[in-house]
């Protein structure tokens, strides 16, 4: 045999190319949410379980000075649950490494970002979901939204910013640990934190010093916050916050969200082209 | 590029820590040709075709890719490429049709020629009744063949099999064969790993044998076997003194008169010795043993096999559970993984 095959694979690079490589890594993605039982209950009843554990153990026992600590509450229910959505974006790294898929990608001609990108995207879907599920169920136990239709989309979309953010970093530790397993432990103890120590369940006022400190300069308090405000759930005659990120929560919190992604994107892309096979 | 080589490698080099996984390799596979790369566990069989499809950075060498330089054009080097790894990498969840759907995509194939590819490699390789059943409930085998069924999605001029039948059971071992056969006649150029001797014998236009990182012997499998020598007479005796008695006998036959050429296993009572002249040579010593008055229980001529050329390069078996310890002192323990 003298003659080679001629080549029918197309050329690949460009944008067109990398978007649609995302889309079908996505998509992947998602039949994955539909198709797994144990994820699909997951992504249905834990936010579900959220809600109405909030609503009814803490929300009743405390009471807020001219508004209900209820209608508080949801908007820390919203960001705890979305940042725990990053651990998601996680494990199905970890699994797809583990897996050896990730090796199959890695070895066809497609972009190297869109594993990566594709896999952030689907949890931004995974994240909606949860949000549309949690407000549904707010709204039933009395969660109201108290602004403008747009300001409330403003503050779901800021969380969903901010999730999306956080899966970057995920991702990135992913690439980096050996088993799915580690993943959930390992974002755990980060996420757990980050999401009490802050002005998720309780106004970051009635924290002591440090901790007051840490929960107000917290990117986890400002998406609460913003989402609050934009709720129109902060109840009449609250203080004025005085730390300047709770006082513009919104930009404090696109900020953090283009930090994290400037750094955790290239970090993971990079990390993802060398892996090992395990 | 030379457009008659597919590919083309030069002194890789690759260290986990401590392990030397290859240590200077060089590899040429002309285009259309197959090229089969033997060698027990822990050779660096993985290792090569790893660095090969750009999913490990060597530490040394550089390599040519259907015309894609490894190193300064691995997207390209991916362009031309098909992989089946060592570990059947296809979606669980996913549909047999879907995955495969996916892998075009990949590609860079628009939907419709994604699917057309699909439909056809699922016929070819026996798997369209199970089409549209996720993963989850197929056997290794049919994994397998799907995985191997990825790599040829987009009809890459190059492909690495990296140990394709491995857990398959004889017939689905025998099938694969043919459709990499068929792969090959349609000129794609294939380099393949296997710890077979008989698969590399039956696919691989060349041969080579790599232990510990390096190779150790090239050639077709032809010339692998006359390196080890031609043909041989093995002739089992009746009693274990039998068999001393019996290389007096059988020496004067032999091609170098030496003693040390004759290969004694006396565990099974036999004995090989490289003989020239065929059918006259066995039955001069058939004559002869008759003569001595000596019983044997079984002899014949027989070409050597690649496990003859295996023992005679590394001086140890291809595997260590077949080894016989009676014969094999100098074995060396094989790595674990
Ligand atoms: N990621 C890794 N980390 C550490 N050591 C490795 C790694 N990959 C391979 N090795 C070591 O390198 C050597 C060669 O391994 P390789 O997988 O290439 O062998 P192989 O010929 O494919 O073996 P097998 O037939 O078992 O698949 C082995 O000693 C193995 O333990
Ligand atoms: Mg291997």
């Amino acid at each position: 045999m003298t003659t080679s095959n001629p080549i029918t694979i197309p050329e690949r690079s460009g944008l067109g190319a990398t978007l649609s490589d995302i889309a079908v890594i996505a998509q992947r993605n998602v039949i994955k949410i539909v198709r797994v039982p144990d994820v699909l209950v997951f992504v249905l009843l834990s936010p579900i379980m959220f809600v109405l554990l909030f609503a009814y153990v803490f929300g009743g026992s405390i009471e807020i000075e001219g508004g209900s600590y209820r209608e508080f509450l949801i908007a820390g229910t919203f960001a705890q649950t979305v940042a725990f959505g990053a651990t998601f974006t996680g494990a199905g790294i970890a699994e797809d490494m583990q897996k050896g898929i990730i090796n199959r990608f890695r070895s066809l001609p497609m972009s190297r970002i869109a594993v990566l990108a594709g896999r952030t995207l689907s949890d931004v879907i995974y994240n909606a979901l949860s949000l549309i599920i949690m407000s549904l169920t707010g709204l039933l136990v009395g969660w109201r939204i108290r602004g403008s239709i747009l300001e409330a989309l403003a503050g779901f979309l800021l969380l969903l910013v901010f999730a999306y953010a956080l899966s970057w970093i995920m991702a990135y530790v992913a690439l980096n640990v050996p088993s799915p397993e580690v993943i959930a432990n390992a974002s755990f103890m980060v996420i757990f934190p980050l999401t009490f120590i802050a002005n998720t369940f309780v106004p970051s006022d009635n924290l002591p010093g440090p901790l007051k400190v840490f929960a107000e300069w917290n990117p986890v308090s400002a998406v609460t916050q913003a989402s609050r405000e934009f709720f129109g759930n902060i109840p009449a005659g609250t203080p004025e916050p005085t730390a300047w990120s709770l006082q513009n929560p919104a930009i404090y919190t696109l900020l953090w969200s283009a930090l994290i992604v400037a750094i955790f994107a290239p970090l993971a892309v990079r990390r993802y082209g060398a892996a090992a096979k395990n | 590029m030379n457009s008659t080589t597919a590919i083309e490698a030069h002194g890789l080099a690759k260290r986990f820590g401590e392990v030397e996984a290859l240590s200077g390799l060089d590899l040429t596979v002309p285009t259309g040709g197959v090229l089969g790369l033997l060698g027990p566990n822990g050779a660096g069989k993985t290792t090569a075709v790893s660095i090969l499809t750009t999913l490990l950075e060597p530490d040394e060498g550089e390599a040519t890719i259907a015309g894609a330089d490894l190193r300064t054009e691995p997207a390209l080097v991916r362009q031309r490429i098909g992989l089946s790894g060592q570990y059947a990498a296809v979606d669980e969840i996913l549909t047999a049709t879907e995955n495969l759907v996916m892998v075009g995509r990949l590609y860079g194939l628009d939907k419709k020629t994604a699917r057309r590819r699909a439909d056809e490699l699922l016929q070819r390789f026996r798997l369209d009744d199970a089409a549209d059943r996720p993963l989850k409930g197929f056997s290794g085998g049919m994994r397998r063949r799907l995985d191997l069924a990825a790599a040829l999605v987009a009809s890459p001029p190059v492909l690495f099999l990296d140990e394709p039948t491995t857990g398959l059971d004889p017939r689905s071992r025998t099938e694969l064969w043919d459709v990499i056969r068929e792969l090959v006649a349609d000129g794609s150029t294939l380099l393949l790993t296997t710890q077979y001797l008989e698969e590399a014998d039956q696919l691989a236009d060349e041969i080579v044998v790599i232990d510990k990182g390096r190779a150790i012997a090239q050639g077709t499998s032809d010339e692998l076997k006359t390196q080890v020598g031609g043909e041989r007479l093995e002739l089992t005796t009746a009693t274990t003194e039998g068999l001393d008695r019996a290389v007096d006998v059988v020496l004067p036959h032999t091609v170098t008169g030496n003693r040390d050429d004759i290969e004694l296993k006396p565990a099974s009572r036999t004995l090989l010795a490289p003989v020239t002249g065929g059918i006259t040579a066995l039955s001069a010593v058939v004559d002869d043993l008759g003569q001595a008055e000596l019983t044997i229980t079984d002899i014949g001529l027989r070409r050597p096999t690649l496990d003859d050329v295996f023992m005679t390069l590394t001086g140890h078996d291809t595997s260590a559970a077949d080894t016989d310890p009676a014969e094999e002192p100098t074995a060396t323990p094989e790595p674990t993984r």
